[in-house]
C-alpha cells in the first residue's frame, strides 16, 4: 500500500500550538495550554491519515492550525511545496484552494442565512472569475458529485438533514479541487446510519479524485475502514503513528494498546476474550503537562526513566514510529512483553518543561 | 424586491401586533403629511392666478413688481394691498382701499371698468412656523378658529410650529440614528472581529471619549459657531457613535468562533467580506432592538437641548422650544398641552412600532 517512491503531499515538523493563559489583574501571560506540543508526521499523496485520540487531545487543533486558522507558535507545515506557516495573507490566500477543510458539526458550519448555492458558491466567488452560468454549472456539477438533487440549490441549510448538510459541507471542499482535505471528525455528529454514506463517499471521491486526506476521529472502527496509516494522539503529541493493519493487530505504545482495547468486537464469541485496559486516573492538564512523558502519570509500565525524560517519536519497526522508551527498534515488540528491559537513551527532541 | 422567507416570515409576525402596525401606519401617515409641511402650512400661497398666468409662490421667489406692486423685494402675500393687486389684476387702486376694491374686483368689475380678475389658493394652514401674525391680542392668543390651537410667545401659530417640529425631530433622529448605527456598528465590528489588542486599546479611547462632556462641549460650540441643523447632528453623532459599540461588539466577538466564520476563512474569505455576509446579519438582530431607544433618545436629547436654550436657534420649529414657552407661559395651558401631547403621541408610537419590531426579529418568540 505505501511505497516509499511516493511523494509526500503534506510534511508536519514540529508543530507547536500553545494558547497562551492570561490571569490576574494585570492580565499577564502565566503559562500555555499546550494544545498540540511537537507533532511532526507526514502525509503521502492520495491516502489517508487517521488521527485518533480521546477528547481533548489536540487532534482538531492539529487539523486546524494545518489550514492555519490558527496562527502557529512553531514548527512548519508544507503541503504541497509550500511552508503554509509562513506564507504572506495573500500568498496564504492563494494557497487556500489547494487545502480544505471539511467540518464536525454540518449545522455550525453552514450560514443559516445563505442557501445551498450560495454556500457552494461562495469558494468559487472567491477564488474564481466565473460567470454566473459557469457558476452554476459547476454548482449543479458539485451537488451530483456528493448526491444532492439539483432542486435543492435554492433551500436553506435548516431544511436539510444532518447526513446531506455534511454532503453540503463536502461539496463546498470540493468546488476549487483541493488536494488536501482535512476532514475534523466529519461524521462526529451524524446518525451511525448516516455515518456510513458519508464516509463512503469521502471514499468515493478519493478514488475518483485523488484526494489526500487527513480524517481526524475519535471512532476507531471508521478510522479502520477509511485510513490507510493511523496517528494516536494523547495530550498533544504522537504516541504511534504505523499503518492502519499493523496498528490494529498489534499496537505498540501502551497508550495505543489501550485505547485500542476498547474497540468493541463484533464477533460474540471473541468479544468475550477481549481484554480491556482501563487506564487509571484522568488525562493531567494540557496547561501544565507531567515532566518526561507525556503518558508517564497513567502508563501501567510507567518506569523511573519516564518521569526523567521524554521519549522521541521513532522509527521502530518500516513505517512504524512509536514514542517510548521501552518500544525500540531492535525489539519491535509491544511494550508490555518488554519488561524493564534498560533502554538506550534516546537524544532529546526538547523537554519543554 | 422579493423578500427572503426568513424577512417574510418576520413581517408577518410583525403583522400579527395590531398595535405595532396600526403605529406603523399612523406614524407613516403623520411623517409622510410633515414630509410636505411646506404644501400644509405656509405663508406663502400655493398657486396664483394674475393676468391668465399661474404662479407658484411658495417654491419660488416673486418680487412684488410681478404683481404691479413697487418693491422689488419678495411679494407680501399676507398684506391686503398685495392680495388686492393679484385678484384686481394689478389696478393701481389697490394702494388707497384695498379691501374694497379686492371685493369689486372678484366679481369682475374695478371701478365700473371690466378687469381680468386673479385668485389665490393658500394652503389648509396659511401660517408658516416663523410667521408672525397680526392677532390684535397679546400673545400667547388662546386657540380660535384663525390658530387652532392658539399662538406662541411671539404670536406664531402653533399648530405649523408642531407640523414642522414634528419632522425636524424625527428627521433628525433618523438621520443621527442612522449615522451614529453606520459607524458604531463598523466600529464594534472591527473591534469584536479582531478581538485582542485592538479590541484593548479600542475600549480604552472609548471610554476616555465616552467619558467627555458632551452638552459642554455643545455649549461651547453652539457660543463660537451659529448652531445650525447639520452642526447639531454633527455633534450629536460625534458624541453618539458609542452606543453601538457594546452590543455589536458583543455579537461579533461571539460569532467570530461559529464554525462557519471559521469555514469561510479556511475558504480564503477575505475579513472584510466574511464580517459583512456571516457575522453582520447574525449581530443585526441584537443591533435592531437597541435602535428604537437610541431614536428616542435622540428626539429626547433634542427637546432637552432647545429647552435649555442650547440646541437650534429659537427660529426653528422645535418642541422643545414649545415645552419651554410653555413652561414660562403657565397661563396659557394650550402650549404646554400641545407639547405634551405631540411628545406623548409620537414617542408612544415609536416604542409600540420598534416593540413590534423586536418581537418580530426575536427567533424564539412564537406567533400564533
Amino acid at each position: 500500500m505505501l511505497d516509499a517512491g511516493r511523494r509526500k503531499l503534506v510534511e508536519v515538523r514540529d508543530l507547536k500550538m500553545y494558547f497562551p493563559i492570561y490571569s490576574g489583574l494585570l492580565r499577564r501571560h502565566t503559562g500555555d495550554v499546550k494544545a498540540v506540543d511537537g507533532v511532526s508526521f507526514d502525509i503521502f499523496e492520495g491516502e489517508t491519515l487517521g488521527l485518533v485520540g480521546e477528547s481533548g487531545c489536540g487532534k482538531s487543533t492539529v487539523g486546524r492550525a494545518l489550514l492555519r486558522l490558527y496562527e502557529l507558535t512553531g514548527g512548519s507545515v508544507v503541503i504541497d511545496g509550500d511552508d503554509v506557516a509562513k506564507l504572506s495573507p495573500e500568498a496564504l490566500r492563494q494557497k487556500r484552494p489547494t487545502m480544505q477543510m471539511v467540518f464536525q458539526d454540518p449545522q455550525a458550519s453552514l450560514n443559516p442565512r445563505m442557501t445551498l448555492a450560495g454556500i457552494i458558491g461562495e469558494p468559487l466567488d472567491e477564488h474564481t472569475s466565473l460567470t454566473a452560468p459557469e457558476k452554476l454549472a459547476r454548482i449543479y456539477q458539485l451537488m451530483d458529485q456528493v448526491g444532492l438533487n439539483r432542486n435543492f440549490a435554492n433551500r436553506y441549510p435548516h431544511e436539510f438533514s444532518g447526513g446531506q448538510r455534511q454532503r453540503i459541507g463536502i461539496a463546498r471542499a470540493l468546488a476549487l479541487n483541493p488536494k488536501f482535505i482535512v476532514c475534523d471528525e466529519p461524521i462526529a455528529a451524524l446518525d451511525v446510519s448516516i455515518q456510513a454514506q458519508v464516509v463512503n463517499l469521502l471514499e468515493e471521491l478519493q478514488d475518483r479524485l485523488g484526494l489526500t486526506y487527513l480524517f481526524i476521529s475519535h471512532d476507531l472502527s471508521m478510522v479502520r475502514h477509511i485510513a490507510d496509516r493511523v496517528a494516536v494522539m494523547y495530550l498533544g503529541q504522537i504516541a504511534e503513528l504505523s499503518p492502519r493493519d499493523e496498528l490494529y493487530a498489534q499496537p505498540l505504545h501502551p497508550y495505543a494498546i489501550a485505547l485500542l482495547s476498547a474497540v468493541p468486537e463484533p464477533d460474540p464469541s471473541r468479544e468475550g476474550a477481549r481484554q480491556r485496559i482501563i487506564l487509571q486516573g484522568d488525562v493531567p492538564s494540557p496547561a501544565n503537562p507531567p515532566k518526561g512523558c507525556n503518558f508517564s502519570t497513567r502508563c501501567p509500565q510507567v518506569q523511573a526513566i519516564c518521569h526523567r525524560l521524554q521519549p522521541d517519536l521513532i522509527e521502530v519497526a518500516p513505517l512504524r514510529f512509536v514514542a517510548c522508551h521501552f518500544v525500540q527498534p531492535q525489539q519491535a515488540q509491544p511494550a508490555g512483553s518488554t519488561g524493564g528491559t534498560e533502554a538506550t537513551e534516546p537524544t532529546q527532541q526538547g523537554v519543554n518543561a | 424586491m422579493a423578500l427572503s422567507p426568513l424577512n417574510q416570515r418576520r413581517w408577518r409576525n410583525f403583522k400579527a401586533n395590531r398595535r405595532a402596525l396600526w403605529s406603523l401606519w399612523l406614524f407613516a401617515l403623520l411623517f409622510g403629511l410633515s414630509l410636505f409641511a411646506e404644501v400644509l402650512a405656509n405663508d406663502k400661497p400655493l398657486l396664483v392666478r394674475y393676468r391668465g398666468d399661474f404662479y407658484t409662490p411658495f417654491t419660488t421667489f416673486y418680487p412684488e413688481t410681478t404683481f404691479g406692486g413697487d418693491f422689488r423685494t419678495e411679494a407680501g402675500y399676507r398684506d391686503p394691498e398685495v392680495q388686492c393687486l393679484i385678484v384686481a389684476a394689478g389696478n393701481p387702486a389697490c394702494w388707497d382701499d384695498p379691501e374694497a376694491v379686492k371685493a369689486e374686483a372678484e366679481g369682475g368689475t374695478v371701478a365700473g371698468e371690466p378687469v381680468q380678475t386673479g385668485w389665490i389658493l393658500w394652503p389648509p394652514i396659511p401660517y408658516s412656523y416663523n410667521t408672525i401674525n397680526d392677532i390684535g391680542v397679546a400673545a400667547p392668543s388662546p386657540p380660535d378658529a384663525q390658530h387652532l390651537l392658539g399662538t406662541d410667545d411671539t404670536a406664531r401659530d402653533v399648530l405649523a410650529r408642531v407640523i414642522y417640529g414634528f419632522r425636524l425631530s424625527v428627521a433628525f433622529a433618523l438621520i443621527v440614528t442612522f449615522f451614529t448605527s453606520v459607524i458604531g456598528i463598523a466600529a464594534g465590528a472591527v473591534q469584536g472581529y479582531f478581538g485582542g489588542l485592538v479590541d484593548l486599546l479600542f475600549q480604552r479611547v472609548i471610554e476616555l471619549w465616552g467619558s467627555t462632556p458632551s452638552l459642554y462641549i455643545i455649549i461651547i460650540v453652539g457660543a463660537i459657531w451659529q448652531m445650525n441643523f447639520w452642526l447639531l447632528v454633527g455633534l450629536m453623532v460625534l458624541f453618539g457613535w458609542t452606543s453601538l459599540i457594546g452590543v455589536v461588539r458583543a455579537e461579533f466577538l461571539r460569532a467570530r468562533n461559529f464554525e462557519y466564520v471559521r469555514a469561510a476563512r479556511a475558504l480564503g474569505v477575505s475579513n472584510i467580506v466574511i464580517m459583512f455576509r456571516h457575522v453582520l446579519p447574525n449581530a443585526m438582530v441584537a443591533t435592531l432592538t437597541f435602535l428604537p431607544f437610541i431614536i428616542t433618545g435622540t428626539i429626547g436629547s433634542l427637546a432637552a437641548l432647545d429647552f435649555l436654550g442650547f440646541g437650534l436657534p429659537s427660529s426653528s420649529p422645535s418642541l422643545g422650544e414649545l415645552t419651554q414657552q410653555a413652561k414660562q407661559n403657565l397661563q396659557a395651558p394650550w402650549l404646554a398641552f400641545t407639547a405634551f401631547f405631540t411628545f406623548a403621541i409620537m414617542l408612544s408610537l415609536l416604542v409600540f412600532i420598534f416593540e413590534g419590531v423586536r418581537d418580530a426579529f426575536d427567533p424564539r418568540k412564537t406567533f400564533r
